[in-house]
């Protein structure tokens, strides 16, 4: 089962300028890991030195932030979108 | 003439040149503007200030952007009010509001919005763009039909009808979003990877626009005869406000224009929507986004773009953090207008409310000067108040019908 991740345009030159990559997994963090599998580079990004999200990295599972979820371990079904979306914006 | 030398992100202090740029592109961190503190110093003095505008363009040399082309509706130097009846009510001492009410569109945002666009405008935009609770609607809708450019503003489907009417006016795209501000953040997140020849204020030109804060500290200071206050007391919702004016008295002092003087900085939130109060009261060193649920809809930002460095100056500076309730907000916006005169809007609310119960708590203290900035303007947000207040009586216009109808206390 294949996951649509929608990349910002910060981590774009990790896909080699694509805007979305299919990768599959189970959980976000699942997901994310595969990311990184097929496009080095992504975890260092994403990821601090305890494996945890960044701070300032905001995820998305179709329309909901997954801190409001269950965070990596979120399970993903068939056909939801995970967005990375850069959080310091607004206000 | 610039002082910045460049930007840098706040969280690894990698180098940026100052042009248009969201975040950090290794940590999606968020960028500092960096100044020349030397040439700064050795140029900028008290007199060169005094001898400029009576506006925020009166700071320019300690600003991102500046004049000839600034976009100016006449923001900022707002009165500095000394505030003793409500001083009493609240048992303090020294007590100043400042008066952001009086702003162009009548909000505090009308300093950053003037900042953002005349360095859009510098970097050849033509088109402005925001997501926005209201008052940074209204204030980018107006500058952008000053400056001759094209808006495109994006709300949450449910702000106050006059939010919605000082927008519209201008006569730019207005998109009402079906969702809260922190959707219509996220979607204007994506829209400005979509759309980067749009000058989306709090977004790509985000770095610019917060400096714009820094004149509420600058003029704070300036106004008290070049002193920087014990206490200030400030409303959160992105926590950009909070952290720039400790920013601009730091900025002061390091320039040489006032004395370094330490500055305790409180923060005020509604109880609807308290991450970063919660995040205090928790001793918790990451901010948890929520949903927000409050009357104080321009400080409704569950996921707090700059909570973290506002926890941080608030707990580094010796000062705390509230939430108040709606009904607070609402005592506190009759309380402000009965004893000083001035009609602030929810989040003016919430910030006397704070300022009330930290007095309460001994914590903004009877002798400490204290400044609480009243951000917004009363006459956006009539929904709040206009249940609770009224006419004293009606009656029919006759000198029988006031005897009958009406007592008046002198």
């Amino acid at each position: 089962m294949a996951t649509t991740v929608r990349i910002p345009t910060q981590l774009r030159q990790l896909t080699t300028g694509a805007a979305a990559v299919q990768v599959e997994g189970s959980t976000v963090g699942d997901v994310l890991k595969a990311l990184d599998a097929a496009h080095a580079g992504f975890a260092d990004r994403l990821f601090d030195d305890a494996g945890n999200l960044r701070r300032f990295v905001n995820v998305f599972l179709d329309d909901e932030d997954v801190r409001f979820l269950d965070n990596l371990e979120t399970p993903v079904a068939d056909r939801q979108v995970i967005s990375i979306v850069p959080a310091v914006a607004g206000g | 003439m610039s002082y910045v030398s460049g930007l840098r992100c706040l969280e690894c202090s990698r180098p940026y040149p100052a042009e248009a740029l969201q975040v950090c592109d290794y940590c999606f961190g968020p960028l500092e503007v960096v100044y020349d503190t030397e040439r700064l110093s050795a140029s900028v003095s008290r007199a060169s200030i005094a001898a400029g505008p009576p506006s925020i363009w009166r700071y320019a040399d300690l600003l991102p952007a500046a004049p000839p082309g600034n976009v100016d509706l006449g923001a900022g130097w707002t009165p500095l009010v000394r505030a003793d009846r409500l001083a009493a009510e609240l048992g303090l001492g020294e007590l100043w509001l400042k008066n952001d009410t009086v702003n162009p569109t009548g909000s505090f945002k009308d300093r950053v919005v003037s900042v953002a666009l005349t360095k859009a405008r510098e970097l050849g935009f033509k088109v402005a763009a925001c997501p926005s609770t209201g008052n940074l609607a209204n204030s980018v809708a107006a500058h952008a039909a000053r400056a001759g450019m094209r808006a495109v503003i994006f709300i949450p489907h449910d702000l106050e009808q006059a939010k919605v009417a000082m927008t519209a006016v201008y006569g730019g795209a207005l998109i009402a979003v079906e969702g809260n501000y922190d959707d219509v953040n996220r979607l204007c997140s994506e829209l400005a990877d979509q759309y980067p020849t749009w000058a989306f204020v709090n977004i790509n030109l985000r770095v610019y626009y917060s400096e714009g804060s820094k004149t509420l500290a600058f003029e704070t200071a300036e106004q008290l005869g070049w002193q920087a206050p014990d206490h200030v007391v400030v409303p959160v919702a992105s926590g950009s406000q909070l952290t720039k004016i400790a920013a601009g008295f730091q900025q002061l002092a390091a320039v040489g224009l006032i004395d370094e003087h330490p500055v305790r900085v409180s923060g005020a939130q509604a109880l609807g929507c308290s991450p970063v109060a919660t995040a205090f009261a928790e001793g918790w060193d990451v901010v948890k986004p929520v949903k927000p649920d409050t009357i104080a809809k321009s400080l409704a930002i569950g996921n707090p773009a700059d909570g973290i460095y506002a926890l941080d100056t608030v707990r580094s500076s010796g000062g705390a953090m509230a939430a108040v309730t709606d009904d607070e907000v609402i005592d506190a916006i009759r309380l402000l207008a009965r004893t000083e005169g001035i009609f602030a809007e929810t989040a003016g609310g919430v910030t006397i409310a704070t300022l009330a119960k930290l007095a309460g708590q001994g914590i903004v203290r009877a002798d400490e000067r204290v400044v609480a900035y009243v951000s917004g303007n009363g006459l956006k947000t009539i929904e709040a108040i206009s249940s609770v207040v009224g006419p004293t009586a009606t009656i029919k216009p006759t000198l029988e019908a006031f005897a009958a109808g009406v007592t008046i206390e002198e």
